[in-house]
């Protein structure tokens, strides 16, 4: 059985700064992580691997410093890694992002099961799993709660919706997202940090992968960043000590009447 | 997957909503997103359509899409569609799009949304925006400006789509109002009728299972009572199962309480849980960490509840109360139950 688990590094701190010129993120300079959400995926391939065997390959488009994304999570349990890396690349909407995963995910040939993070905590979109299914022509299932795989490739998920869950079959090949629920990711092993070093990771760029030059980075994406803006994030609300137990019917009272002055009661 | 995303040649016009279905019942989620566009519409100058992909669809149902707005409905009502299916949908979505070539197609952040629209808009080579909280026509271009936030809802980003079509967005729900229902509206129903082999699915579903009777979910309360790692303890959320209960809302939790197993993760709202827009948004115990924040921005009101006078979760709140919640909260429920008597 092969896994292929696509990856994002993202930037660890909430901070970030945007090219004014491109709206696109300035990632120098910022520590990065794997996506914490990418983790569940990561964690869900090597449960897994363990079970039924296999091979578990990551894959992340990035610049050269996601590098250290895909040797964390070969130290994790992954088998191996590849980069797809260029400033052709840069600037990438979901569109042209899939794409590119998609070629890279061709060049590594047959695959058993795609597993995606639900979303990246930086772009917050979730767009890219499903997208990458749609262009290979893959059954999805996103939001996976829970899995349980039999022999081959044949898959009973738990899809967390709104108000409960869905239970759904799928044979592989097929792509899945998880989410948080399906179990507590790992961490790295000495071991594992030893194997991550002396692995070798090739970087993959638009020869390598053939793209189609109008498909990858900003060229190929079809929407475009016009504006950015800062959100005011303070509201001016009214505050309410409670300093002994008579203050308490008191703000207690405060609570219904800003409820009903907000029309909620 | 070569680009056949070819706009010169075909008059995209119209706005599309995609109304949603669940257990065969039509969501209200569809209501709120002719809201959003009718205004879209009107500023193009075009008709607003609903595309309805369901089974046993009622025609009070229907009705209630065209008084709120709706000029025409795409209807595909087949016991195929009983349940959400993401292959058929997108099929039968983009079968729809290829056809009528609407220029705005929106769907609701929900779990269906943002699954069948990115597998569309993928395949058309369309460009998507996710989760906008902002959506207007620009008056210049007409084009689609979509906003929505980015990095933990520490940025807003303006996002369009130059040329591509349709121009596709998700957008949160109850994030906009339901529009009054209008009865002297008319519309006209058109039923797609479509051959088997659109209903094809090498996902199969199995079944629905409800989470505990009476709970309703964070994404789609109104009002969400929220606790954090001042509860304390499993038990401690007892009160905030009861506060939730006596405004007939959502439990949330922040993500300790849910590493601590005290709620499940469904219930977690942040940057790795929800983002949610409720009307009210209750944080009780919750000191505010950037991540949780994230998750509450749109919230219409604020209250935050919490015994540290410095936590950051007040800067965000309509409404701050420094004090003891286990004092507070019973002397909040029980003026509640005053209120209904």
């Amino acid at each position: 059985m092969k896994i292929i688990v696509p990856i994002k590094q993202v930037p660890e701190t909430s901070k970030v700064k945007m090219d004014p010129e491109t709206g696109t993120m300035v990632r120098t300079g910022v520590e990065s992580i794997i996506n914490p959400l990418d983790l569940y995926a990561i964690e869900t391939a090597i449960r897994l691997k363990e079970k039924h065997g296999g091979t578990i390959m990551v894959i992340s488009m990035g610049p050269p410093q996601a590098m250290k994304a895909i040797r964390e999570a070969i130290a994790m349990g992954c088998d191996d890694g590849v980069l797809l890396s260029d400033r052709a690349f840069g600037g990438a909407d979901t569109w042209a992002t899939a794409y590119t995963l998609v070629m890279g995910i061709k060049k590594l040939g047959e695959v058993d099961l795609i597993l995606c993070g639900e979303r990246a905590t930086d772009g917050d979109t979730g767009q890219v799993g499903p997208a990458i299914a749609a262009m290979l022509d893959l059954p999805l299932v996103t939001y996976v709660g829970k899995l349980e795989m039999s022999d081959p490739v044949s898959i009973r998920a738990e899809r967390l919706v709104e108000g409960g869950r869905e239970v759904v079959s799928v044979a592989g090949p097929a792509l899945m997202t998880v989410v948080k629920e399906i179990g507590v990711p790992r961490l790295p092993t000495l071991r594992g940090i030893l194997r991550a070093k002396e692995t070798d990771i090739p970087v993959w760029g638009p020869a390598e992968l053939e793209t189609d030059a109008t498909l990858i980075g900003l060229n190929g994406s079809p929407t475009r960043v016009v504006r950015i803006h800062h959100p005011q994030l303070t509201r001016k609300g009214e505050k309410i000590v409670v300093k002994d137990p008579a203050d308490v019917d008191m703000a207690a009272q405060k609570i219904i009447d800003f409820m009903k002055q907000r029309n909620i009661l | 997957m070569k680009s056949t995303n070819n706009t010169s040649e075909i008059k995209w016009k119209d706005v599309w909503i995609l109304a949603e279905q669940k257990g065969e019942k039509l969501q209200q989620v569809s209501f709120e997103l002719l809201g959003r566009a009718r205004s879209l519409a009107d500023a193009r100058g075009s008709r607003l359509c609903a595309v309805l992909i369901g089974n046993n669809v009622q025609h009070d149902d229907l009705q209630e899409l065209i008084e709120c707005g709706a000029d025409v409905i795409y209807l595909v009502n087949d016991p195929h569609m009983a349940n959400f299916l993401v292959e058929p949908y997108a099929k039968i979505l983009r079968f729809l799009v290829e056809s009528y070539h609407p220029e705005i197609l929106i769907a609701a952040a929900t779990t269906t949304g943002r699954t069948v629209m990115p597998y569309v808009s993928a395949q058309m080579r369309a460009g998507l925006t996710a989760d906008c909280t902002g959506l207007e026509i620009e008056p210049e271009s007409g084009l689609l400006l979509q906003t929505r936030p980015a990095i933990g809802g520490n940025i807003m980003a303006t996002i369009k789509t130059p040329s591509a079509r349709p121009q596709m967005a998700t957008v949160r729900p109850k994030s906009t109002r339901v529009p009054e229902r209008q009865p002297d509206r008319s519309g006209e129903i058109k039923h797609i009728d479509l051959p088997d082999s659109f209903f094809n699915s090498r996902v199969v579903f199995e079944q629905y299972i409800s989470d505990a009777a009476g709970e309703s979910s964070i994404e789609e309360a109104d009002i969400v009572i929220a606790g954090g790692a001042g509860i304390k303890t499993a038990e401690g959320f007892a009160l905030i199962n009861q506060l939730a209960a006596t405004l007939k809302g959502a439990v949330g939790a922040s993500r300790p309480c849910v590493d601590h197993g005290w709620q499940p993760y469904a219930h977690q709202v942040g940057l790795s849980g929800k983002t949610i827009s409720p009307k009210l948004y209750v944080a009780c115990g919750i000191s505010g960490a950037i991540q949780h924040i994230a998750g509450i921005q749109t919230a219409e009101s604020i209250v935050a509840i919490n015994s540290d006078p410095n936590a950051p979760i007040f800067q965000l709140a309509d409404l701050m109360i420094v004090g003891n919640l286990f004092d507070l909260l019973p002397a909040v429920i029980e003026k509640l139950k005053e209120n209904k008597s």
